[in-house]
């Protein structure tokens, strides 16, 4: 692939920005930057957000950068990866921009030299440190957690459970879909935090209450709004919510052992063939624009720090969590998926 | 036999060879090298091993066998009465029966599924809403649960009955009458003559739809993928697809792929031992028109059910598809203040990959069908007029792809290309005409045997080469039969998931694939919506083909 020259950063850094040895400097949204965007006219954007708000967000972008086309492949993160080493086996550099659910695919991907980095004036200034890769790979775009819910019309106020023990009541036999570790990011991250918090003798037993197999994270929401069945035992809470706000049956519930938080790293690909197009793309994302817009329409938990949540949204630090371990999601990841499948069938 | 002129014969046969090598033996022979290595490449039996001592291979053997002859046997149920009603009787509405059937032909499996979700999922179902309001039931009882063996049982049959029906009706419309005459002058009644004359003839192509309807079920994709996994159990198909996710473990996908190849090999060889034995079936001089039975009093009661059958494949699941399409949740009833075009909206001008993949599926399906059209002709020719030596052997590797399975040339390209065509449009290309051969190459090659080969004679004589007589004098002739091919191969592509599941890249995403994406997160409006323009866009390009190839090739011969 031709190698592009990039927009080099102004040297000075606004002040009071985070100073990290390794990474590159804090660079603005400039002129020529937009130019040299407009010029490369698109860019393609790997993400494992749920339609509906990924392709808004990528509308968004193109209504404020004019002449630039944002192409969204939008699948479950895992497949995402799959996809991504898969093309990049047999040389094929599609991938500008890449946003997963599961951010230890992060660590490999940095790790083989695949990403460029690239901190934005928001990345520096307006995002959380530890949000941001030290030496400016990646960061994270936005929060999401991944609770329980429940169809009000098909779940009694007495029967309505508190927490994933809960769920192995008799019961509750098939009356939940469930997302699958081998497709969503979401979930992979979600799967390592709960064996981690609560074992696999509960998944184990989970799998015994014929559960409706899913597989992205973004397909739950999709069945308990519909009413094919009464609990979802995982799916990402942005789409329950939304669905909740537009008048759906539906309720969140944030378990009583604790609620699995998944971090939604983006970076930018070192073999982008947008490479001007992927920078304005981040920098836009993470900007407080960028930013508001996903929060009003999704009600994510932003990662920049300016923006205040979704109202009539809980706030993050009132929701017990799981700790997210990225280094630990990446080595579990295939034994996951192995037992995973032995205890679910598929 | 071989032309003394040097014209372009031999060169095209090389070519022609080497074509079809590139594009069936290339990589079925990857598949056999993946399927006897490990990892670095050393040759093993240890994935066989794995693959039959490992439940999570053996389950998915057993399940799929035990599906495809459920679905054989109740195709063969349904299609049998229904192909008798339809060329034997004087029952209402038979030639609309036979489109309606083509129609569910038509209709990819996998679409096929999705709307029997709609239908009969356990809770939002939409008939097990209307079972539960008719009967009082309560929320919690279902009627219908299409997540199930059974339930993909019977979608398959839905989709697979036709090939039996359309087998059925055919060899029913060509069985002598004068049999069956001859029984009932000696007395036989009209249904002791249907017994003992009709079903005992018909029978050896009962066996052959049996057979086919095997086939089919044991290579689908995309029903057991939409239905088997939410279910918790695997096909072989889904199996094979499942374990080509990235790391691919190609070597086990190859070597689970070949059962899947073996098997249909033998089952083919068998459905030829049948089908050859069909002469019995056509003993005599010329025949009369076949004699319909009178069904009398029976005559609006078998229409009647003719149609419910026909509700199952194609009325309920094009009535949910529609339903979905303008209503905001899947799982309600649309009504006129409830009806929106939000989906529509969303799927063509929201988002990003609907037109990349309609413009893809539309570039594919008409290159497929030309490219595919000409070489299925060529090989036709060659091997209708014996133009070369060395003939058998193009027929037989234009009928060979009958025997890979979609879902494994999927992978065997892959193996074959990975580094040079996969994630260009050629290699999807190469997988569609490489699929839509045999049966091309079929339909084009009984339509050069009812060409005489004098005409062709003449035009050599008068001193034109084989291509140019091909070109002006056979090609004109055949124009009618050349433009069936080219809708089939045209309607094939654009139904093609299992080949195309495995070898899409971002960029090179076709209409099926995703459709097949959006199921994964469930985003069943705007699927209603593609596969709706996907079947409309199927009758549109089937009805152009009707009217306008028809002029072209005339005016073709005309200059």
């Amino acid at each position: 692939m031709r190698r592009r020259t990039l927009i080099k950063a102004t040297a000075l850094l606004p002040i009071g920005a985070r100073v990290v040895s390794a990474a590159p400097a804090a660079e603005p949204v400039t002129p020529a930057l937009i130019e040299a965007a407009t010029k490369e006219g698109k860019v393609t954007y790997y993400t494992a957000m749920d339609l509906s708000v990924a392709e808004p967000v990528a509308k968004a972008f193109e209504a404020r950068y004019p002449g630039i086309k944002v192409s969204v492949e939008r699948t479950g993160s895992e497949r995402l990866f799959n996809r991504i080493a898969q093309e990049r086996a047999s040389k094929i550099y599609k991938v500008d921009v890449v946003n997963s659910a599961d951010a230890s695919h992060f660590l490999p991907w940095k790790r083989q030299g695949w990403l460029a980095p690239f901190v934005s004036d928001a990345m520096a200034k307006d995002v959380p440190a530890e949000m941001v890769d030290a030496d400016g790979m990646f960061c994270n775009q936005r929060t999401h957690l991944c609770p329980i819910a429940y169809n009000t019309k098909l779940v009694l106020p007495a029967d309505v459970p508190k927490g994933y023990q809960d769920l192995l009541d008799p019961k509750y036999l098939g009356k939940m879909v469930k997302a699958h570790p081998g497709y969503s990011g979401t979930i992979m991250t979600a799967t390592q935090q709960i064996v981690r918090e609560i074992g696999w003798p509960y998944l184990e037993k989970l799998a015994k209450q014929k559960v409706l197999q899913g597989q992205s994270a973004t397909e739950p929401p999709k069945k308990l709004e519909a009413g094919e069945r009464a609990i979802a035992v995982d799916g990402s809470d942005y789409q329950f919510w939304m669905a909740k706000e537009r008048g759906a049956p539906i309720e969140v519930v944030y378990a009583v052992e604790g609620t699995p938080l998944i971090t939604n790293p983006m970076g930018i690909f070192k073999s982008a063939a947008s490479p001007n197009a992927a920078r304005l793309l981040v920098s836009w994302i993470m900007s407080a624009e960028g930013q508001q817009f996903i929060v009003t329409l999704s009600g994510q938990y932003p990662a920049n720090r300016h923006i205040k949540p979704k109202p009539g949204r809980p706030l993050l630090a009132d929701i017990k969590t799981f700790r997210e371990d990225p280094a630990a999601v990446e080595k579990q990841a295939d034994e996951i998926k192995v037992r995973y499948t032995r205890y679910f069938k598929v | 036999m071989t032309p003394r002129r040097f014209d372009l014969s031999l060169p095209v046969l090389i070519g022609v060879v080497i074509l079809l090598a590139a594009m069936i033996a290339l990589p079925v022979g990857w598949l056999f090298v993946y399927a006897f290595a490990d990892k670095e490449g050393q040759p093993t039996l240890d994935n066989f091993v794995t693959l039959f001592t490992d439940p999570s291979f053996l389950d998915p053997l057993i399940t799929t066998l035990v599906m495809s002859v459920s679905v054989s046997a109740i195709c063969c149920l349904v299609a049998a009465p229904l192909g008798w009603l339809a060329a034997r009787t004087d029952m209402p509405l038979a030639r609309t029966l036979r489109t309606l059937v083509m129609a569910s032909l038509v209709t990819p499996p996998f679409v096929g599924a999705i709307a029997w979700e709609m239908l009969a999922a356990p809770n939002s179902g939409l008939l097990n809403q209307l079972w539960r309001y008719l009967t009082g039931a309560s929320a919690d009882e279902a009627l219908l649960d299409i997540y199930t063996f059974e339930g993909l049982v019977f979608v398959l049959a839905c989709y697979t009955f036709p090939y039996v029906f359309i087998l059925v009706a055919n060899a029913l419309d060509r069985m002598p009458g004068e049999l069956e005459d001859a029984s009932s002058m000696l007395g036989a009644s009209t249904w002791q003559t249907a017994r003992r004359i009709t079903v005992p003839l018909a029978l050896p192509v009962l066996l052959a739809g049996a057979l086919v309807a095997f086939l089919q079920a044991l290579n689908q994709f995309g029903a057991p993928a939409i239905l088997a996994i939410p279910a918790g159990f695997h096909t072989l198909t889904t199996k094979i697809w499942s374990l080509f996710q990235f790391p691919p473990k190609s070597e086990l996908a190859s070597a689970a792929a070949l059962p899947l190849l073996l098997l249909t090999v033998a089952l083919l060889r068998l459905q030829s031992a049948v089908l050859g034995r069909r002469g019995y079936a056509v003993l005599g001089g010329k025949y009369g028109a076949p004699r319909l039975v009178r069904l009398g009093v029976l005559r609006i009661p078998a229409a009647t059910i003719a149609m419910m059958v026909l509700a199952l494949p194609l009325f309920l699941p094009y009535a949910a598809l529609l339903n979905t399409a303008l209503s905001p949740v899947a799982s309600q009833l649309v009504t006129p203040a409830t009806a929106t075009l939000q989906n529509i909206k969303f799927t063509f001008w929201g988002l990003s990959s609907t037109m990349p993949a309609l413009k893809n599926t539309f570039v594919l399906a008409v290159s497929s069908a030309t490219l595919g059209g000409l070489l299925a002709m060529l090989i036709a020719y060659i091997v209708a007029r014996r133009a070369i030596p060395g003939h058998r052997v193009l027929a037989f590797l234009a009928t060979s792809p009958l025997a890979i399975p979609g879902i494994v040339l999927g992978v065997g390209l892959f193996l074959a290309y990975a580094q040079t065509l996969y994630g260009t449009l050629w290699i999807l290309l190469i997988a569609f005409i490489t699929i839509e051969l045999p049966a091309s190459y079929q339909q084009l090659g009984s339509a050069f045997h009812a060409v005489h080969p004098e005409l062709e004679e003449a035009g050599r004589m008068l001193g034109a080469t084989r291509l140019r007589t091909l070109w002006t004098i056979t090609a004109p002739l055949l124009s009618t039969a050349a433009i069936a091919t080219w809708c089939f191969i045209f309607v094939a592509v654009i139904r093609e998931l299992s080949a195309a599941a495995v070898l899409f890249t971002s960029e090179t995403k076709v209409v099926s694939v995703l459709i097949f994406d959006l199921k994964e997160s469930g985003d069943v409006g705007a699927i209603a919506v593609l596969s709706l323009a996907m079947i409309a866009l199927t009758a549109l390009a089937i009805a152009a083909a009707n009217r306008l190839g028809g002029g072209r090739l005339q005016a073709r011969i005309a200059g």
